[in-house]
Order: structure tokens, then sequence, then C-alpha cells
């Protein structure tokens, strides 16, 4: 039997003895392009182009849930992390980026597609202007996370020496970064579309957008860097000197009134639909001729780009897959929407002398504040999907007790009556119950209305908006504000806030630096500014200070640009069981430390900017180490 | 008996990890520990802050170790044998680190052979003195003096003086049931500070809870502490 095996062997060896063609092993391969194959067809480079685009480093992204919600903005309804709520701070390592082999890729794309003959020299200098774009795109993100770094603007090529030195560079002041990224966006935009409808590549809009907020950026540091002596480097590549802060904002400013003037495209405050408050959550899934976004990271629908943003935070209560409800944001945030009168005031759970407050609906307590309140937060008592979201912690009695569950929906007789009935909401909260609206809320902002945008299997093509006009607008009031142009930054402010029911223009003399801060931080909620934001204004270590808020805290001096925001409060609202009083039926509302938020968060001077790794200065010794690290 | 089969696997697993007993070195053995101290006395702070940094050249690559500094200013760490330079990280600690000369700066260089206690020795801007901590019917009130120790080009103002109280001995800014402070501006005499701080009802109850008082000093970000004192209610 075993003789039967070399009936093959002799076939194999015959079948080899007769290839002697050399030129049968010496084929093209079917699966590499070659380097004039590529750069000799614009879709080719366009497809290379393309990976490049997909690498965009964002501090925050609708594909990673918990990145657009850190700082206590929200609670994160997820048992594994309450750890962030539990611990006190930040390792001097968060947010730290270091992705040279990026950089390294953009300027191999740029050196080749400057020498590719056989394009048409249009498209070629649209192409180079794109590369320069997410070049310069990714020095913003570097500067803003780890200060100056260095700046290279050649692919670098080691030539086996054994002698890297030629390789290493030192660290370029954060200025000179800056300023690098001004200039680029300068440079570029000619060489791009002046295109409104043209969202997810790079366009002059885009461009000019990225200039502002690189020169406000620069501007502010420059301006309260003087509050933190300690976070600066004495060669500059922490910190910048405050004589460059005019140069900036002045720049900042210049640019700005580029795009609200439209020369770079019909930009304008999207406005199309008469709920404010829909209105509002609409900019962010609206694709259709959208005039407010400027730049964005597209996705689509069964082409293999979709992200699970949805799934992670819709609400649990009749959700398309068993999960959701992750994001929960905090009263904190809640409570710095204005009311409609432009004043400030906390969701009115009791009344001064500390008696509850009775609602005849749930979502009455809410009434009369900023429309983006209800656009950026699922409010108790609102819809989505059609569904009313489920959240009740449950019944309190005449005498004061709660009559509650501990699972959602959980039902129990209510004294007086023989039947068991629901207790506590579907949606919650229920303490320490992952995916139930612990902090009393859900997210609204992202949240894509499309029957099946829930189902892991289809999943969501909401874009992830990186640029937008209501944010150069506020952008351009925050220079002109800094310049001591009150009045432009009072125009340009109250055009955002009417957008979102604020009618009443705040007066000139009502801009103040709380006013600019509070602005940005309820427009642009959940849209990764708040750190960076923060950090810029130098003002991290005292909204994070470590110190625990109390009942008493939470609700004082609002508005103020350094209120202490150290970990997530709830509001948990009740129904009133007491059949025969006025009151039975109605809502009262309470607010809540929830028993896992035991830590404090405390911003340290050493996360200003972030630690770079010990790796990297190895290898290159010419690297010096962030302050206070 | 069907269930029995489950446990050959289980069985058969737990041996093998039984035999994974080996490793290529000894785990290091030698501790290295010590406090930070003005003039010997021990330096209060938060715990998890404040750390000192280990680097230990000769191997290529260089890593900092840290040795995180406890709430009584002590640290710890298990190392191997061998020299290592040790350095409080730029702008850390409640405290300027000394300067011994200009080639060393403030770096200690320690030779480890074997358990060894050393100490590092700093100038801190403030020291607390003398606290008095008093408890009684939900209230801790706390009297100290205030001694400010770097008085040249260097020296910084009082922030504020803050009293923590909590259930347990980890006392700090983040973890507390109960604070008091007065702002530096509101301090007229150095040498006589009181602050009361009201605490609230305890679940479950407890009739003694810990208690430490805080300098915030202006433009240093970590804050000087006193000992942690039990104090009955």
């Amino acid at each position: 039997m075993k003789k039967i095996i070399y009936i093959p062997v002799f076939l194999m060896l015959l079948l080899s003895w007769g290839c002697n063609d050399d030129e049968f092993l010496n084929r093209p391969p079917t699966n590499i392009l070659t380097e004039e194959q590529v750069w000799g067809d614009e879709g080719q480079v366009l497809s290379l182009l393309g990976n490049l685009y997909n690498r965009y480093y964002d501090i925050g992204s609708v594909k990673d849930w918990g990145s657009l919600s850190g700082f206590n903005e929200a609670f994160w309804s997820n048992a594994g992390s309450y750890g962030d709520f539990q611990n006190s701070g930040w390792a001097n390592s968060s947010w730290s980026t270091w992705d040279y082999g990026y950089i390294r890729e953009i300027n191999l794309f740029i050196q080749k597609c400057t020498a590719a003959e056989k394009l048409a020299p249009a498209v070629r200098d649209r192409f180079l202007a794109e590369a320069k774009f997410l070049r310069a795109s990714y020095y913003f993100e570097l500067v803003k996370r780890m200060g100056g770094v260095p700046l290279i603007l050649e692919p670098m090529t080691y030539d086996f020496s054994g002698d890297p030195t030629y390789l290493q560079h030192p660290r370029a002041k954060e200025s000179e970064v800056y300023d690098f990224i001004i200039k680029e966006a300068e440079e570029i935009k000619a060489n791009l579309p002046a295109n409104a409808g043209e969202k997810s590549r790079a366009t002059q809009g885009a461009a000019l957008a990225m200039q502002v907020r690189a020169a406000l950026y620069a501007g502010s540091i420059a301006k309260y860097g003087v509050n933190t002596p300690q976070v600066a480097l004495p060669g500059g590549e922490a910190g910048i000197p405050a004589t460059l802060a005019t140069g900036y904002y002045t720049k900042a400013l210049s640019a700005a009134k580029e795009i609200i003037s439209g020369s770079a495209g019909a930009y304008a405050l999207y406005t199309k639909k008469p709920d404010l408050s829909e209105n509002f959550s609409s900019i962010f899934y609206d694709k259709a001729n959208n005039p407010e976004v400027i730049f964005a990271e597209d996705f689509k629908l069964q082409s293999g780009k979709v992200h699970g943003f949805t799934i992670s935070n819709q609400p649990r209560y009749g959700a398309e897959e068993e999960e959701g409800g992750r994001i929960n944001p905090s009263l904190n945030l809640v409570e710095a929407f204005e009311k409609l009168d432009n004043t400030f005031a906390p969701i009115p759970a009791t009344t001064a002398a500390g008696a509850p407050i009775y609602y005849n609906e749930q979502t009455d307590i809410f009434a009369g504040r900023d429309a983006r309140l209800a656009g950026t937060v699922m409010l108790p008592g609102t819809t989505f999907k059609g569904r009313t979201v489920d959240i009740w912690a449950g019944y309190q009695l005449a005498n004061g007790t709660i009559v509650s569950g501990d699972d959602r929906g959980a039902q129990k007789t209510l004294p007086g009556k023989t039947v068991p009935e629901q207790v506590v909401g579907f949606d919650g909260p229920i303490d320490g119950f992952e995916f139930t609206a612990q902090s009393g809320f859900y997210l609204r902002k992202y949240l894509d209305p499309v029957v099946g945008s829930g189902q892991r299997g289809v999943q969501s093509e909401v874009w992830f908006v990186r640029y937008r006009y209501a944010e150069v607008l506020l952008n351009a009031a925050e220079a002109a504000f800094e310049l001591g142009q009150t009045a432009n930054a009072a125009t340009y402010m109250n055009q955002v806030r009417a957008r979102a029911g604020l009618v009443n223009p705040l007066s000139v003399s009502q801009i103040t630096f709380d006013r600019i801060v509070h602005e940005r931080r309820v427009e642009l909620a959940f849209e990764g500014h708040y750190l960076y934001d923060m950090k810029r204004w130098r003002i991290a270590h005292l909204i994070m200070d470590g110190n625990a808020i109390s009942a008493d805290d939470l609700s004082k001096d609002l508005g103020k640009a350094t209120k202490r925001n150290t970990q997530p409060w709830a509001l948990w609202s009740y129904k009133i069981y007491q059949p025969g009083s006025a009151n039975n039926g109605k809502w009262i509302y309470k607010p809540v430390k929830l028993s896992r938020v035991t830590g404090a968060d405390r911003f340290q001077l050493g996360n200003y900017y972030s630690a770079i790794g010990d790796d990297i200065i190895n290898n290159n010794p010419k690297i010096i180490r962030n302050p206070n690290h | 008996m069907k269930i029995r089969f489950h446990f050959i696997p289980l069985i058969a697993l737990a041996a093998l990890f039984a035999s994974c007993g080996k490793d290529n070195y000894t785990e290091p053995k030698s501790t290295l520990s010590g406090q930070i101290v003005y003039n010997g006395e021990p330096i209060g702070v938060e715990y998890n802050q404040v750390r000192l940094q280990l680097w230990q050249p000769g191997f290529g690559k260089l890593a900092a170790i840290d040795a995180n500094v406890d709430q009584d200013g002590s640290y710890s760490a298990i190392l191997f044998n061998g020299n290592y330079k040790m350095v409080v990280p730029k702008g850390r600690g409640p405290f300027r680190t000394l300067e011994k000369d200009a080639t060393a700066k403030d770096t200690l260089f320690v030779k480890l052979e074997g358990n060894q206690t050393v100490d590092v020795e700093v100038l801190p801007y403030y020291m607390i003195r003398t606290p008095q901590f008093n408890g009684g019917e939900s209230k801790v009130s706390v009297a100290l003096k205030l001694e400010k120790i770097i008085k040249d080009l260097n020296a910084k103002d009082v922030e504020r003086v803050t009293l923590y109280v909590n259930k347990t001995e980890f006392v700090s800014r983040s973890t507390n049931i109960a604070t008091a402070e007065i702002p530096g501006g509101e301090i007229k005499d150095l040498n006589a500070i009181s602050l009361i701080a009201t605490v609230p009802a305890l679940v479950p109850t407890q009739n003694y809870v810990f208690a430490r008082v805080g300098v915030k000093i202006k433009d240093v970000e970590d804050m000087v502490f006193s000992s942690v004192q039990k104090v009955q209610l």
C-alpha cells in the first residue's frame, strides 16, 4: 500500500523538470502596484491620499464612545469604566501621541507627488495641498498634546553608517509649530477648492478653519500662559511668550472673517428645522446640504466604514441591541445651559427653602432653557426614534419613603394596592446598573435616528464633525474679545446663541472671559474641545482641583469659567404616590451623587503637556522632557 | 458521572501552570526606603501625588523607576543591587531640592547593596508646627503654627490652609468627608491659625475620625501636610 505515495511524487518531479522557462517565474505581481503605476494615475493617488485621510488623529471621535465624553461632563454607565470616577486624575502620559511614521508617509507622498509628471498640474496641486493639510493637522494635534515637537518636513533616510545622530532633531518651539500650521494653511488654501459642499476632503474652508483655531490656541497659550509659569520650558518648547498673543489673535480673527465673508464657500449656521433642539441635533446627522459643517470624517452604510456610536449610547429601553446608554451627561453639564433670559440658574429641584417642587410633566423642570440642552442631552420624558425614554428612579410616598427596584422596569406592590406594578424606569436610573441612565440623562448628540443604526450588523453613518461654522464664529468672538473689539465679539457670539433660542442678544458689556468659556462648553460639548480649551486657557487645574463636589458647590457659580468640575452628579426623578393628594402623579427631582463616583479628578500641572516616552528620548537624546515630568 | 470529564482538562491545565515556576532571573530583593525630610523631620504630602524617580545607568536605554511618596513622606522601592541616581521630578513636591554642587545638582547617588535607608533632605517652603487637633460634638478643630522656611527670593505666599477630615487614615484633597479652609490672605498671624470643620453624620457610625492640615502654597502644585491624627468625636 505504501507504494501508492510514489506516484504523485514522480508526477511532481516530472512536472518541475518541465519548468525550465525563466519567464515562468518572472511575472508582474498582481497584489502590488509599482511606483509608476501609482503616480501615473489620478485614482490611485487619490486612494493613497484616502489612506492618509483615514489616519487623521482626533482626541475624541464617534469611533470610540468614551473618547468624547471625559472630564466629568458625563458619567459612564458601563461596568468597565467606573474606575475612571474612582481615581484622582490622569497619568502624565495621557493623550500623548508621537506618530512620526504617519508624518514620514505624508512627507513621502508630498515628495513623490511633487515629482509626478503624469498628473495634471491642477490635480497634482490639489493633492499636494491636501497632504499638507493633513500634515499640518497632525502637527496641530501634536502641539496641542505635546507642545513643540521636531518639525520634520522631508522624508528622512538612514544610511546604515551606524551613526544615527544626523536623524535626531531637537524639539521646535511651541510657537514655531503653531507658526508652521498657520503659514501652511495660508499657502495651501489657493490650491484647495472653495466648495462648501465638499465635507470629507480638505477645502479652503477647512484650511482656514484650521488656521483660525491654531492661531486662537497659540494666542490664548501666549496670553494665559503667564498664569502658570511652571508650565513652560526655558527654551520655548512648551509655552509661548506673552508678547506674541496679539499677533496670533489678529491672525485668528482675519482668517475667521475670511470664512464668515463667504469667500471660501457659502457656510452658514444650520437652521433648517423649526424645533430648535431638533435643529441643533440635526447638525450632526443631516448630511444633505448641511451648510454648517466645514470638515468631517464621513461614514457610509454598507461600505465597511461605519461606526457603532449609536449602539453604545442608544437608550437601553427598546434598544436595537442588548446594550446602549453608556454616556450619561452629568448634572454639572446640564446646569451649565442657561435660561432663555441669559441668566444662569440651577435646575430647580427645590425651592429656596428646600421644599421639593412638583412638576406635572417630567420635562417641565427643563422648560425655558437654551435649546441646545435638549439637542445635546436626552432629557427624561423626551423621545428617541419615536419612543419616550423611560427614565425615573421610583415612587415617593407621602411619608417620604422611596419605592424602587433594582432591575430595569422592576415591579412592586404599592401600599394600598394588590397588584404589582412598575416602580422604576426601563431606562433606570439604577445606581451601579450599567447601560441605564445612571445620571438621569442619555446623550443625544451624534445619535443616529435612522432605524438600524443601533444594530451591530448595520451600525451608523453619522459623520464626525471636525470643523463647523458655529465654532468659527465662537473663535472669531474670542479673538475679537481678546483684541478689545468687544462689540464684534458680541455680534459673532449672538448669532450662535440666537440659533439656540437665546434671542435676547448679549450686550457688549456682558461679553466676558467667563461668557466665552461658557459658550464654548455648551455649544461644543462632546466634540473634543473641552480638554484643549481648558488647557489653552490654563484653567484645567482650577476646574479639576482634586476637591470633591458637595451638593452646595454644585449649583454655585454657574457660568464661571473656573467652576469646579471634578465629579459627575446625577439628577433623578421620582413619581409622587399620594392618592388623594393634589401632588399625586406629579414629578419631583433630586440631585444624587452616584455610589460609583468616589474619586475627584485633579488635573496636574504635568498634564498640560503629555509626557514624551522614555523610548523616544532614548532614541533621540536631543528631545527634552515636558515640564513637571 | 458525565460531569467528571470536565475535571480532566482542568487538572491537566492546573498541572501545566504548576510547572511554570521557573524564570530566567531572580526577583529583586533589596529594599531602598527612606523619607523626605527637612532637618530630619519628615514632610507630609498627599499619597500617590509626589514621586521620586530612580534611574539606573549602564544598561543602554533609560527609563525611570517611580517610587511614590506616602502620606508620611516615606517611600520605598524593591530593586536589584546597583548604582542608582535618585531625583525628584522637576516642579514636584511642596519643597525645593538642595543642590550639592554644580555637576551633581540635586541628584542623589545611591549605591545599593542589600536593604538600605536613604532620607532625602529638602528645603520646604513652609513647615506645619505643633498642630493640635481636638474633636467633639461632631466638630474637629485644629490650631497650628506655620513656619516660613524659605525667606529669600524664592519665597512663596500661602494660598490657603485647609483642614481635611476623613473616616479612614487616608486623608487628602480628594478623599475626605469634611473640610474647612482659610485663604492665605486672611491669615494675619502665621503662629495662630485655627480651623473648625463640621463632620457630617457617618454611616456606619464611628466615634472617631482622622484629620490632617494641608497648606497650599502659591504656584506650587503639591501641598504640604501635617501628620494624620486620629480624633475622637
